[in-house]
């Protein structure tokens, strides 16, 4: 079923987007309990700083045995020497969880050259790696993953959310939403739904020389929306032409470093709410999700089937 | 002799329906006949408010029965914050106000009480109504009146897709606009939408009637243009007086939409149903 909700402040401000992202996730818990996703889009970066988020291990496998501790240790300090011999550097470096990093980086170079070689080290796997965006997704509900991440205060200008039931692919991180739009900074995707030209889709994307992190079928979205914007498309050109390109059922939400946007398929068969005020966007997939911010009396409405809107942050 | 009833002052008995009809009519004098055995004696005067914020979906529910096991008519709930399944499977006369937003399925499976929600609901109001009233005064979620059999069903403001889906009965009014899918393989019934309607409006539809004030953005198969009579206009008009609503270009000029009769025709009976009429 899932559960999809995003949000934004609009005139160029800021909130605690953690707190706010993460009560809005924790009311649609009963939409899917396997695991819990944030797009968060803290302050743009300058010049060349990214900010990286990467993990080297899997939940469950910290549970399996002595050595992954030791085994973690060894890719992480593979994963900082790539990143320095290919002329990155490491500003500043946190422990999110035992096995998952949030670095900032100073890196002037090829960003997929980088994120392939950081990924060829065993178990790595880069979750984002934007000016703005930071990607935080683990198993459990969002309670858990707040806590586990501290994302409590976290201040920013607009975030996606996701809550999974697993029925595309396997309970694991990498089938976690939201999804990064490998490798394109600050491109990412939650999705309520089946596309049924997926495998047609994803081929025709490889073709043009795109990877795929996973089997999940809303990874499409993102990789899909970010080739039309790296042709040269506006973001809502973009979610106009998928309404067509994509088939299936749908309901998605997509954040750029500066953008909001939800596009709904032409069935309109999967839920979505959305409030609108001049200071602030809230859509979710329940209205419960909403009321999780505004306790108080708001109006609120479905979007229509095939619509797509975008709301800047500035 | 067959009984007059209200029905057939309303003009209901002389609509041009080609199926054979399956609607109930009861006298006024059996009005017994509309309440549950297990029904609670309510009292209008009797009013209670009932604070849902602390509350379950089904405590909310739970609350709202022993209340009418107690004599309570009126009922306001205050805070439901768009809970799923509120006051659902209310069986009896009741006045019940609610001062918010309700989430999914909230009023299903009723039949009787008259209900006046301030905010929104979510998808599947009001699925499966028997009768009473229920006025939504925002907006409405996706398949708005589901298999509706019966009462009103009013939406002041703007409804999503496929509301009125397998619609059996009753009438749903929405004062705004409404999505793709209106009236998908609806059976019976009336729809008045007085706003815009979106894609394949209609579609699959058997039987039914569907009035729109707006621009259709298009019909579904075997839904076809029907000739507006009288009939229709002085039932709109009755209709939209009773909830303070008005077309701009007035009820006269309204499209009319009904089933094409190219589909398999629901209404014919079953040999056993037949043996029991004959």
């Amino acid at each position: 079923m899932c559960g999809i909700a995003g949000l934004i402040h609009r005139g160029g401000k800021t909130g605690d987007i953690g707190t706010e992202m993460t009560a809005m996730l924790q009311s649609l818990k009963h939409r899917g309990p396997d695991s819990t996703g944030y797009a968060l889009y803290g302050k743009p970066l300058k010049g060349n700083e990214l900010m990286l988020r990467f993990k080297v291990a899997e939940q469950d496998e910290m549970s399996k045995g002595f050595k992954i501790h030791e085994q973690v240790k060894e890719r992480r300090n593979e994963v900082d020497r790539r990143i320095k011999e290919l002329g990155g550097r490491i500003e500043e470096a946190h422990d999110a969880t035992e096995y998952a990093f949030r670095y900032k980086i100073d890196f002037a170079g090829d960003r997929r050259k980088l994120a392939d070689y950081i990924e060829d080290v065993e178990g790595a796997e880069i979750l984002s790696m934007g000016h703005g965006l930071e990607l935080v997704k683990d198993l459990g509900d969002a309670a858990r993953v707040a806590e586990q991440y501290a994302l409590k205060g976290f201040t920013g200008t607009h975030a996606l959310g996701h809550t999974r039931m697993a029925t595309e692919s396997d309970v694991d991180i990498r089938s976690a939403h939201p999804y990064w739009a490998y490798p394109f900074a600050d491109v990412s995707v939650v999705h309520n739904g089946q596309l049924t030209n997926y495998w047609n889709g994803r081929r025709a994307l490889e073709r043009r020389g795109h990877r795929f992190m996973s089997n999940c079928d809303s990874e499409l979205i993102a990789v899909y929306l970010a080739d039309k914007m790296q042709q040269g498309a506006d973001l809502k050109d973009a979610m106009t032409d998928s309404i067509d390109e994509l088939d299936g059922v749908f309901t998605y939400l997509v954040a750029t470093s500066d953008a909001l946007g939800m596009a709904k398929d032409v069935m309109a068969a999967k839920p979505m709410v959305l409030y609108e005020s001049d200071k602030f966007i809230a859509l979710a997939s329940e209205e419960v999700a909403i009321r999780s911010v505004f306790p108080h009396e708001i109006d609120t409405f479905d979007p229509y089937e095939g619509e797509v809107r975008v709301w800047k942050s500035a | 002799m067959a009984l007059r009833t209200k029905a057939h002052d309303m003009g209901m008995h002389t609509e041009q329906l080609s199926g054979r009809t399956q609607q109930r009519f009861f006298t006024p004098s059996e009005e017994e006949n509309f309440t549950y055995p297990e029904a609670f004696d309510v009292d209008f005067n009797k009013r209670a408010e009932l604070d849902c914020g602390p509350l379950s979906p089904r405590d909310v529910n739970l609350k709202i029965r022993d209340l009418m096991s107690k004599g309570y008519g009126t009922i306001v709930l205050k805070n439901p914050g768009a809970k799923h399944s509120i006051a659902v499977g209310i069986l009896n006369k009741l006045n019940l106000h609610i001062e918010g937003s309700l989430g999914y399925f909230g009023c299903g499976l009723i039949d009787g009480p008259n209900i006046r929600i301030k905010g929104r609901v979510g998808w599947s109001c009001a699925e499966n109504m028997l009768a009473g009233t229920i006025i939504i005064e925002k907006n409405a979620g996706s398949t708005f009146g589901a298999a509706l059999r019966g009462g009103d069903l009013v939406c002041m403001g703007d409804v999503g897709a496929r509301m009125g889906i397998d619609m059996k009965g009753g009438t749903i009014i929405v004062g705004g606009r409404c999505g793709a899918f209106c009236g998908f393989m609806m059976q019976r019934g009336r729809m008045v939408i007085l706003g815009d309607a979106g894609k394949n409006l209609g579609d699959s539809m058997y039987d039914g009637t569907i009035y729109v004030g707006g621009k259709i953005e298009g019909l579904g198969v075997d839904a076809v243009p029907g000739e507006m009579n009288d009939l229709d206009v002085s039932w709109l008009t009755r209709k939209l007086k009773m909830y303070g609503l008005e077309t701009p270009k007035g009820v006269k000029n309204m499209q009319k939409i009904v089933a094409g009769k190219q589909l398999w025709n629901y209404d014919n009976l079953e040999p056993t149903e037949k043996k029991l009429i004959l």
